[in-house]
């Protein structure tokens, strides 16, 4: 892991949401292993907040399989599934065919994989399963580069940002994972930022009563990966979304749906907190700012065909 | 051909028994020459005959993934694969053994490209030795249903991924009368998996997480020592199978080997092959038998040092190459051989490669080159040179 790196840029204070939902039951047990601000217990433990007990989680090699817990514990509170790193698609849709063949198909199936996992190098599985409709839940969460192994670029890290295998930043943008598997027509798609808690708890909600192959794309801050400041996690989620670089919309049956309208921040802040972009001069976070602009206006321009703007 | 006997061929024979072992899940991926038994499970599937879950997968990857999530359930996952597919599937070898998980797979042999060939031989399963699966190669295709079915009680009692193996075209698509045991004879012979790394939602734990050394070795050996126990249950159920249907081998099938001053080991379909030379040879008066290796893993070493004792030579036919180092199971019986007091001298022969035909006078040459005298090497000789 890179070593804890604080930043002078001014800390934006997001507005707060007016009220936390109320959730199910707590499912997870004390005694995870991320690093402090890691964003993933937050997204597991919400998640089966919601889930519940009959729940089963499919994890490949990444961050979660070691935040869970090494061998013989689990802090999950459901039965936890290690697979190999390219599988987690197929082995979620394999237990699901499994428990259906025992008489146990009301068990909520999910795949849970990092961004490396999921656009890199399970992308053929992913595919496959997204294909047959497979009825299993997949969360990825996006941390943005290969955590597990020392923060190595991944398919999904964005242009600019370094890594320990781009030190001059990555050249290239990153996969746009709404388009592509919209481009698959599975039933819900949805992208959600911890940083925007009600959104993400309504999103979580509609994927898990959602039958068929559903996708929550999860941004997932990581302040070793990211170089950031423990304490700036969750404000980095919040601030990806009001600066439009991680937007939050779902697809559901192909339309495309804005579901947090931001306030529009510019880029900056969003880059400035995070030591991963600290070589981006005054051009580089003009071109970032461009890049934002253009793929918000090319959403909107989505969601308007499909009948699906309100300001 | 009796009234309960179909005509079918290898791949046929592996699809029924894999219904008729009660499969709960199949997942697989089309390769020639295996692609008749997932069309002919689809078939059956459709059909009603079998009650599985079909996932038509993108890859012999995802199908071994499958077949493993799936047999975490509990349920009885079956997948069948040939050469490339077999290779593609190497990573989660190891996970299917090492999660002790009962997953039954049919491979045809196939050759390894490059060239390309779709014709038989062993390297491509032989490449997964280490991996801990048990390994069972099937000499017709009367062995080969009743393997399959044989593999799922197999899986169950050891909590062992079991691979059965056939020879492409050979036996894949060549027909042969085959008995079908009805569901009802074999259902009960296969117990509940119940191994308490099951899944099971009121008894949440994590699966395959990570193990530090101490515990990782301690569960290695379990799978080792799980082999041994493998053993045993092989020739427990050829003893059961020879009681109710009158047939079929364990761990390895000796034939008019008994005082044989000669031994020709092999194994699969060259074993059918050889047997007719042998008959030959016996007719004339040489004293020459035949041990076919039914099982390669767990490796049958007592049996065999039982088989081969009081025998002069032995000479192994291999189709099959170790590059760098000699036909397989030429090396394997040299070990299972050593330190045995007056073992006898062994002799490796390769051929068959890609297909290329093993007839009589194949097995003839190789048995006569050893009888001549010719002095054994140890990288094998090729018997096309
Ligand atoms: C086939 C294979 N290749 C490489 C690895 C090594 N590996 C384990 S986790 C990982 C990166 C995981 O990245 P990601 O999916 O983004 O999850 P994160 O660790 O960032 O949470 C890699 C490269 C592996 N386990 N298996
Ligand atoms: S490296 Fe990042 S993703 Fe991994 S546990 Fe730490 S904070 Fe979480
Ligand atoms: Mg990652």
């Amino acid at each position: 892991m890179a070593e804890r790196m604080t930043t002078d840029a001014p800390r934006p204070r997001p507005a707060a949401e007016p009220r936390l939902p109320t959730l199910g039951e707590e499912i997870t047990r004390p005694g995870h292993l991320a690093c402090p601000g890691c964003a993933v217990p937050l997204l597991a433990r919400t998640f089966l907040k919601i889930a519940g007990p009959r729940t089963v989680f499919c994890v490949p090699a990444c961050c979660f399989a070691v935040i869970d817990g090494p061998f013989p514990y689990s802090s999950a509170g459901v039965p936890f599934v290690h697979c190999a790193f390219e599988t987690a698609a197929v082995t979620a849709a394999g237990v699901k065919a499994g428990l259906r063949a025992r008489g146990q198909g009301d068990i909520l199936v999910v795949a849970w994989a990092g961004d490396g996992g999921t656009f890199d190098i399970g992308i053929q599985a992913l595919s496959g399963a997204a294909e047959r409709n497979d009825d299993i839940l997949y969360v990825c969460y996006d941390n943005e580069a290969y955590m597990n192994t020392g923060i190595q670029r991944s398919g999904s890290t964005p242009n600019g940002a370094w890594t320990t295998t781009t030190p001059g930043g990555k050249q290239g943008r990153k996969k746009n994972l709404g388009m592509i598997m919209a481009a698959h027509r599975i039933p819900y798609f949805a992208t959600v930022s911890p940083g925007y808690y009600n959104d993400m708890v309504a999103k979580m909600r509609r994927a898990i009563s959602t039958k068929g192959f559903r996708m929550l794309h999860a941004l997932s801050s990581c302040p070793p990966g990211w170089k950031m400041a423990e304490e700036h996690s969750l404000t980095s989620t919040r601030l990806a979304v009001d600066t439009r670089i991680f937007p939050l919309y779902e697809v559901d049956d192909g339309r495309f749906r804005v579901t947090v309208n931001p306030p529009q921040r510019p880029v900056s802040e969003y880059l400035r907190l995070q030591g991963r972009f600290a070589q981006l001069g005054a051009a580089g976070i003009e071109a970032q700012q461009r890049a934002a602009d253009e793929d918000w206006a090319a959403l909107r321009a989505r969601c308007e065909r499909h009948g699906n703007v309100n300001d | 051909m009796t009234t309960s006997e179909k005509l079918l061929t290898g791949n046929e024979a592996a699809a029924w028994g894999a219904a008729r072992a009660g499969a709960e899940v199949v997942a697989a991926y089309p390769i020639t020459p295996q692609t008749t038994i997932i069309e002919t499970l689809a078939s059956l599937v459709h059909r009603g005959i079998s009650k599985a879950e079909y996932i038509a997968v993108e890859s012999e990857h995802s199908a071994m993934a499958a077949c493993i999530a799936a047999a975490h359930t509990g349920a009885r996952a079956f997948t069948a694969t040939s050469s490339q597919g077999l290779a593609l599937m190497h990573e989660l070898m190891h996970w299917a053994a090492a999660a002790r998980l009962p997953v039954v797979l049919a491979n045809v042999n196939r050759a390894m490209a490059p060239g390309w060939s779709i014709w038989t031989d062993q390297n491509d399963s032989l490449s997964q030795r280490d991996t801990g699966w048990i390994q069972i190669y099937c000499v017709d295709n009367q062995e080969v249903v009743d393997s399959v079915i044989q593999a799922f009680a197999l899986a169950a009692r050891t909590s062992l991924p079991v691979m059965v193996v056939l020879d492409a075209f050979v036996l894949s698509h060549t027909a042969e009368a085959v008995h079908i045991p009805e569901e009802e004879e074999v259902r009960p012979l296969i117990p509940e998996w119940n191994a308490p790394w099951k899944i099971d939602i009121d008894r949440p734990a994590a699966l395959g997480s990570l193990v530090p050394p101490a515990e990782y070795e301690k569960m290695r050996k379990k799978l080792c020592d799980a082999h041994a126990q493998a053993a045993l249950v092989i020739e427990d159920l050829a003893a059961t199978w020879r009681k109710r249907f009158g047939r079929g081998a364990g761990l390895i099938e000796s034939y008019r080997a008994e005082g044989a001053e000669t031994i020709l080991v092999t194994s699969a379909t060259i074993a059918s092959t050889a047997r007719v030379v042998i008959d030959e040879l016996r007719d004339k008066g040489v004293p020459a038998g035949l041990v076919r290796v039914r099982v390669f893993r767990p490796f049958p070493v007592a049996a065999l040092r039982g088989a081969l004792a009081g025998a002069k030579r032995v000479v192994v036919l291999d189709r099959n190459c170790s590059y760098g180092a000699s036909g397989i199971f030429y090396q394997e019986l040299r070990a299972a051989l050593c330190g045995v007091p007056g073992a006898p001298v062994v002799h490796g022969y390769i051929a068959g490669m890609g297909g290329r035909d093993v007839t009589p006078l194949t097995v003839r040459a190789a048995l006569g080159r050893a009888m001549e005298g010719e002095a054994p090497v140890p990288e094998s000789t090729w018997l096309s040179e």
